[in-house]
């Protein structure tokens, strides 16, 4: 038998007890196949709710797990504050958005303003905040062992996670916050909401052609702001100088600086660009979940990060990818599983992936190491 | 390191905590006695602890710190049992804290927990240390206390108690009422005939679920679902979705959430809103978890119209004198109170505070844990400032007053007291 079919006939075996096993205890974890086909056929057009509701979260997973996977392709380094940066674009978009008073006005145009000048900002901070991380915790463990500029990263994270712990209990910042203290969830204003029941619009944008499911403006932004920041990433990253120089950069770095690349710019623009994308997930988030929450930076982090490994680490297109499968994963298992073991599934489905594609979907890009 | 330095900081930290350790037991033999509290104080559910440190430092304050006549000092330390890592209660930190009660032989009560699922891993620990008693402001899952016949599992509440010996108390209403009353209430005052049920697959919000549940159905309910929540997932509009159409179709009466606030309550309610509409259409309850000012502003005020929840005890306006004086004193020094338990943990602190007095008053030592936890036991007939009441053998309260509380215009108020 040659080597090519031993494999072949070892993928088969290994793909059975796979299947037996999820067959077999699938159904404690929710995986109960007649019930799922019953609640498919009773009703068919759910089906497609939860593809809208996977692909919209599935998209602000997306756009964080760019800023793991650029990193990591380039310095090889997770860099564990990341879904804390995005946190903190929360936080900002909410304070921009309160202390320009939008918050409080009805009036489209100012919310639009508003809306727009938060996006600014929180993509300027956050990208400066992860700029400076990089600067002060990981640039002089650069050449130390790879266990160091890890242990920094969680450091990081800490510090950042207790900033929006104080942050959220500043009320005089942002009145809303209350009395209660930065530990509990805050609430972030629906403005999307507003802007359209102000004019009269209908909120779900289905409605409008007799549609009998729920499309709604926020659904929409999300997915075309999270279109367009993949897009120009990914031009970016192909077709300018700098993009060039990052390719090359996370190609092989003494090569790279052989050749006259500076390499502390192109790291820090490539911490620059993942900050700024974190901030406008924080503003994305902000508008479509309604919460600011001085936790939420972790859960986001880590579904990111598994998209990121989902889809092969370094990898772009990987990274999108990875996002929208496991925005849809959580998705079908919340509806049609059990929301008990979405975690679980996800997760497993990440275990599965790895098993049969070690470097994940679309393969890793990182440095040809010596 | 140099190895010599690493040697003389090996000796520093050695002769440190031989020097604490003579610290603790000196305090055992003389004037002080120490009571802590463990409860969760960084996170969401700090709105509510808060409030009960302040209570049991009030308490503190009006005896001036001091028992039997000023012949023993108190000392009084709030320790916290959540982690920032968790951001909620952490299992480690509580079994750190009940080891490191029972460690430190100056500490004669630990009053705490706040969560059920932390009380089950300090109860045996402090169990088989004296044993010290422990008396609850807020723990309300049936078991710890409760057997089988009250909706707990088969082998509970005997595994608690390794030493055979009671030394857990509550000065709260068990879930196994207040699953009961919320189940009662929802079908004959807001006529709810189906219902679906989330928790947050905690030791309480499973349990006040559970107990929720097997009433529902005895009183004729249909329960479509019962389902436990990912505690810190972004969103739940997925979840939301398939409940809309889980009665044939259309969405049912009502949701029921056992849960605590940490556990992203208000994000639930948020998606819940989004998908169902108002609170006046499909209604919206839960236990006393989500009933904190910190729930509201986390949904925010127009979200949370018209959320109920219920809480063991009287309303405020229906406290006792000594309740009302409680309240008055409270807000005096701390300004105004939104929350429901602080009352529980200045009663607890009160109820501890007289075990104490009746041991020094019997002739006993004080500093004997299993005498106060003897006579904390004791307590019969006692004038708090939740009403007169009593501790049956099992450590609960004889009360079985609960409110339901509704919010309207951002803030919680009253709608009726049920038994």
């Amino acid at each position: 038998m040659s080597a090519k079919a031993k494999s072949i006939l070892r993928g088969i075996v290994v793909a059975a007890v796979v299947l037996y096993i999820a067959f077999l205890l699938g159904p404690i974890a929710g995986f109960d196949v007649p019930a799922i086909a019953a609640s498919i056929q009773a009703d068919p057009k759910q089906l497609i709710q939860f593809l809208i509701i996977g692909i919209s979260n599935g998209a602000i997973i997306a756009i964080i797990a760019l800023g793991y996977t650029m990193v990591y392709g380039i310095i090889e380094l997770i860099n564990f504050a990341h879904g804390d940066v995005y946190m903190i674009g929360v936080f900002t978009s909410l304070t921009v958005l309160s202390l320009t008073g939008t918050l409080n006005t009805n009036d489209p145009v100012k919310i639009i303003l508003g809306l727009a000048l938060a996006l600014v900002v929180s993509i300027a901070s956050c990208a400066m905040l992860n700029a400076t991380i990089e600067r002060l915790a990981y640039r002089r463990l650069r050449n130390a062992p790879r266990l160091a500029p890890l242990i920094s990263a969680i450091g990081m994270s800490f510090i950042i996670e207790n900033l929006g712990l104080i942050w959220a209990s500043q009320s005089w910042l942002v009145p809303s916050f209350g009395t209660t203290g930065g530990a509990s969830q805050k609430f972030f204003p629906d403005l999307l909401g507003t802007i359209f029941t102000v004019n009269g619009w209908k909120v779900n944008l289905f409605e409008y052609f007799g549609i009998p499911l729920r499309f709604t403006i926020k659904d929409l932004l999300v997915i075309v702001l999270a279109v367009i920041l993949m897009v120009g990433l990914y031009l970016f990253v192909q077709r300018t100088r700098l993009g060039k120089a990052m390719r090359a950069t996370a190609q092989n770095r003494d090569a790279a600086k052989m050749l006259g690349i500076d390499i502390d710019r192109v790291i820090s623009a490539t911490f620059l660009i993942g900050g700024g994308l974190a901030g406008a997930a924080g503003l994305m988030a902000g508008l479509y979940n309604n919460t600011a929450w001085w936790f939420m930076g972790f859960r986001a982090g880590l579904e990111s990060f598994t998209a990121a490994v989902l889809g092969g680490i370094g990898n772009i297109t990987g990274a999108m990818l990875g996002g929208f499968l496991i925005g849809l994963l959580a998705s079908f298992s919340d509806g049609y599983l059990n929301a008990r073991w979405t975690h679980a599934w996800v997760f497993a489905t990440l275990v599965l992936v790895l098993l049969f594609r070690p470097s994940g979907l679309l393969g890793e890009q990182v440095g040809q190491k010596a | 390191m140099s190895k010599r330095l690493f040697v003389l900081i090996s000796v520093l930290v050695a002769a440190s905590m031989l020097l604490a350790a003579c610290g603790g037991g000196g305090g055992g033999g003389g004037a002080t006695l120490k009571i802590v509290s463990s409860l969760p104080m960084t996170g969401a559910s700090l709105t509510q602890t808060q409030t009960i440190v302040n209570a049991e430092q009030l308490r503190l304050e009006q005896a001036n710190y001091s028992a039997c006549g000023g012949k023993y000092k108190i000392a009084y330390e709030a320790w916290d049992d959540a982690s920032a890592a968790l951001g909620k209660w952490d299992p480690a930190v509580e079994t750190e804290n009940a080891n490191k009660a029972a460690a430190d032989k100056s500490i004669i009560a630990y009053l705490g927990t706040f969560n059920s699922g932390a009380a089950k891993l300090s109860i045996p620990i402090l169990n088989q240390a004296g044993p010290l008693v422990m008396v609850s402001p807020a723990n309300t899952y049936a078991g710890l206390t409760k057997d089988q016949s009250h909706g707990a599992e088969a082998d509970e509440p005997g595994k608690y108690y390794p030493s055979g010996v009671r030394n857990y108390a509550r000065v709260v209403t068990a879930d196994d009422v207040q699953g009961a009353v919320d189940a009662n209430f929802m079908s004959s005052k807001l006529g709810v005939k189906t219902v679906y049920i989330l928790d947050d697959q905690e030791l309480y919000g499973k349990g006040v679920a559970d107990v929720f549940e097997a009433t529902a159905k005895k009183i004729g309910m249909t329960v479509l679902g019962h389902e436990g929540i990912d505690p810190k997932a972004a969103d739940y509009k997925a979840l939301m979705t398939k409940i809309s159409t889980s009665n044939a179709g259309g969405p049912p009466d009502a949701i029921f959430v056992g849960m605590v606030v940490d556990n992203n309550a208000s994000q639930l309610l948020k998606d819940k809103v989004a998908i169902m509409g108002d609170n006046t259409k499909v209604k919206y309850m839960g236990p006393d978890g989500i009933q904190t000012q910190a729930f509201i502003d986390g949904a925010g005020k127009d979200v949370a119209e018209g959320v109920y929840a219920s809480v063991a005890g009287l309303a405020p306006e229906n406290y006792t004198d000594a309740g009302k004086k409680f309240l008055a004193d409270y807000e005096a020094k701390y300004g105004k109170l939104t929350e429901p338990y602080a009352i529980y943990g200045y009663e607890a602190m009160n109820v501890t505070l007289a075990a104490i007095e009746s041991v020094c008053a019997s002739g006993g030592d004080p500093t004997d844990r299993a005498a106060v936890t003897k006579a904390v036991f004791a307590t019969k007939d006692f004038n708090g400032v939740l009403g007169t009441w009593s501790f049956d053998a099992n450590g609960d309260t004889t009360l079985t007053d609960m409110t339901v509380y509704q919010v309207k215009n951002g803030a919680y108020s009253a709608v009726g007291t049920f038994k």
